[in-house]
C-alpha cells in the first residue's frame, strides 16, 4: 500500500535488462566496436520508448540517475542558463523536497523564489500564480501529481499562464508519468523530471525532458565530463537501467488505461470503506487526483501508533518516505491547512500494479480494527465524545 | 527499526487502559503532552487511604506505539507503590525496560511527567503542598 514510495519491479522489465549486465555490457559511448554499438542501440530504443509515453521527441530525453537529479538539473540548469533574463522562480509549498531544497539552494546563490500556498484541496490558485509573475520570472516549477495526497495540478492552465508571460514551465512528473496520460505538448510542459522506480522499473535511473521546439529550452549541465546526453549530463550511461526505464515506460503505455481504471476502483472501495469510520477525512481534492492514491486522516488517533497495529502485514506510511524517519508531521498536509494534530493522524495509501482485492479487504479490516482499538485508549477521543472542546484545553507543549 | 518484544506486547495488549473517577478525593489525574506534538498522556492513580499505597492506576494515551507502551508500563509499575516510591520511577528505567530507540526517549519522559502530574494532583487535592519537580528537558 506504499507504492508512492517505490514500486516492485515488473519481471518483464527485469527480463529486458538482464542481457545488459554480463552479455551486452558495452559502453554506449564506445563508437569503435560492436559492444558499444549494441549498448548505444539499446539506449536509443529506450529513449524512443520513454519519449513515446510522454509525447516527446527522443532527442528531448536526458537520462539521469533519477527524479531528484532531474529536478536539480532542470531547475538549477534553467537558473544558470537564463541568468541574464532574470532570477525569479515560482514554485509551491507542497512540492517534493527535491524541488523545494533545490530552490532553497538557489536562494543562497541569489535567486528570488516565490513559494505559493495551495488551496485547502491542494490545488494551486491560478490567479495567485499569475499575480506572482514578474519581469524577472524565468521558471514556474509546479509538480504534476502530489506524492502524498495525489492531487493533480491543472498543468494545461498553468502552462497557458506561463506561455502568456514567456516563462518556462518545469514539472516534477515522478508520481504522474505512467499512471495518468501525460503529454508534454498537450500539457504545454517545457521540462519534466521523472523516474523509473515509481513505475515498476529499477531504482537509480530517471529522466529529464527538455523541450527542443517552441521554445527551444537549454539547461546548463550540473555534471561536467565527457559531454554525454548532448552535453547536458555527463557520465557513462547506465545502460541496463535505461533499458529498464524504457521497458517500464512501454508497459505503462500499453497498460495504463486499464490499470488506472482498476486501481481507482480499488482505491475508491478502500476509501469509502475507511470513511465509514467516524471522524475520518480524505485530504486533498478527490476529483483531480492520481487514480491509485488517497490520504486519510483518522482524528484522535496518532498515525505512527496506528501503523504499528498492522505494519507487520501492511506497508504504509504517514507521509513521504523521505520524511518518514523524522517525527515531524507532513508539511504537505500542513500546507492544506491541517493542524499538526490532524497531520499527525494521517495515512497515505498508494496502490499499485500488484495490489489485490484481498489486500484491500485485509487493509480495510486491519485499519478499522486498529483505529477503533486505539480510540478506546485515546484521551482525546474520550474528551471528544464527552463534548469537550480540545482547543479550550491548555496543553503542555513539549 | 525493530521494536523490542516487550514494547510490542505493551502496545498490543496494553495494561490498565481506562478512566478513574477524577472527582474522587483519592484519585490523582495527570494530563501531559499536546495533540499538536503527537502525544497526549492521561495517567491516573487511586490511593488507598488506609495503607497509603497506589491501589489502582489507569491510562489513556494518544500517540505512537512507544508512548502507549511507556504509559502502560508506568501504570504497571505504579500499582502497589507508595507515593514516595512512585516518585522514584525515572524515565531511563522505562527506556531500558522497553529498549526505546533514541528518537523515542521523549515518550518515556512524558510518562515520567504524567506520573508526577498525577501525584501532584493527588497531593493538592489532599491539602499537601505541590512539589516543584525539576523539569526534564524535552
Amino acid at each position: 500500500m506504499d507504492n508512492n514510495a517505490t514500486t516492485p519491479m515488473d519481471p518483464r522489465v527485469l527480463e529486458a535488462m538482464m542481457p545488459y549486465f554480463t552479455e551486452k555490457f558495452g559502453n554506449a559511448a564506445s563508437r569503435s566496436h560492436q559492444f558499444g554499438w549494441a549498448a548505444e542501440e539499446a539506449v536509443d530504443y529506450a529513449r524512443e520508448q520513454v519519449a513515446k509515453l510522454i509525447g516527446a521527441d527522443p532527442k528531448e530525453i536526458i537520462f539521469t540517475s533519477g527524479a531528484t537529479e532531474a529536478d536539480n538539473l532542470g531547475i538549477k540548469g534553467v537558473y544558470e542558463m537564463y541568468a541574464s533574463k532574470g532570477n525569479h522562480i515560482i514554485t509551491c509549498t507542497t512540492e517534493h523536497k527535491a524541488v523545494l531544497d533545490t530552490c532553497k539552494h538557489l536562494e543562497k546563490m541569489g535567486a528570488q523564489v516565490t513559494y505559493l500556498n495551495v488551496q485547502a484541496d491542494g490545488l494551486v490558485d491560478l490567479a495567485e500564480l499569475e499575480a506572482a509573475i514578474t519581469d524577472k520570472t524565468i521558471l514556474i516549477a509546479i509538480m504534476y501529481g502530489n506524492n502524498e495526497i495525489g492531487v493533480l495540478q491543472p498543468m494545461k492552465e498553468i502552462s497557458k499562464i506561463a506561455r502568456k508571460h514567456g516563462v518556462l514551465l518545469f514539472t516534477d512528473g515522478t508520481q504522474a508519468v505512467g499512471k495518468v496520460p501525460v503529454d508534454v505538448n498537450a500539457d504545454g510542459i517545457d521540462l519534466m523530471a521523472f523516474s523509473a522506480h515509481k513505475m515498476y522499473g529499477p531504482k537509480g535511473v530517471g529522466a529529464l525532458y527538455v523541450r527542443r521546439k517552441n521554445p527551444r529550452v537549454k539547461v546548463t549541465a550540473q555534471m561536467d565530463g565527457g559531454g554525454h546526453e548532448r552535453g547536458m549530463r555527463s557520465g557513462t550511461l547506465n545502460v541496463p537501467g535505461i533499458v529498464g526505464l524504457g521497458r517500464a515506460c512501454e508497459l505503462c503505455m500499453q497498460e495504463m488505461a486499464e490499470e488506472s481504471v482498476r486501481l481507482s476502483a480499488m482505491r475508491d472501495r478502500l476509501e469509502n470503506a475507511l470513511l465509514q469510520i467516524e471522524e475520518a477525512y480524505v485530504n486533498g481534492n478527490r476529483e483531480h487526483r492520481l487514480p491509485h492514491t488517497t490520504n486519510i486522516s483518522f482524528k484522535y488517533v496518532e498515525g505512527e501508533g496506528l501503523m504499528m497495529g498492522f505494519n507487520k502485514n501492511i506497508a504504509l506510511s504517514s507521509g513521504s518516505a523521505c520524511t518518514s524517519a523524522s517525527l515531524e508531521p507532513s508539511y504537505v498536509l500542513k500546507a492544506l491547512g491541517l493542524g499538526d494534530d490532524l497531520a499527525h493522524s494521517s495515512l497515505r495509501f498508494g496502490l499499485g500494479r500488484y495490489t489485490t482485492d484481498e489486500q484491500i479487504d485485509y487493509t480495510i479490516q486491519a485499519i478499522t480494527n486498529t483505529v477503533l482499538k486505539l480510540r478506546e485508549m485515546s484521551p482525546l477521543w474520550e474528551m471528544y465524545k464527552e463534548g469537550i472542546d480540545l482547543n479550550s484545553i491548555e496543553w503542555a507543549h513539549h | 527499526m525493530a521494536y523490542s518484544e516487550k514494547l510490542i506486547d505493551h502496545y498490543s495488549n496494553p495494561k490498565n487502559v481506562g478512566t478513574l473517577d477524577k472527582a474522587k478525593q483519592n484519585v490523582g489525574t495527570g494530563l501531559v503532552g499536546a495533540p499538536e506534538c503527537g502525544d497526549v498522556m492521561r495517567l491516573q492513580i487511586e490511593v488507598d487511604e488506609a495503607s497509603g499505597l497506589i491501589s489502582d492506576a489507569k491510562f489513556k494515551t494518544f500517540g505512537c506505539g512507544s508512548a502507549i507502551a511507556s504509559s502502560s508500563l508506568a501504570t504497571e509499575w505504579l500499582k502497589g507503590k507508595s507515593i514516595d516510591e512512585a516518585l522514584t520511577i525515572d524515565n531511563m528505567d522505562i527506556v531500558e525496560e522497553l529498549n526505546l530507540p533514541p528518537v523515542k526517549i521523549h515518550c518515556s519522559v512524558l510518562a515520567e511527567d504524567a506520573i508526577k502530574a498525577a501525584i501532584n494532583d493527588y497531593r493538592v487535592k489532599n491539602g499537601l503542598p505541590e512539589m516543584v519537580a525539576e523539569k526534564k528537558a524535552h
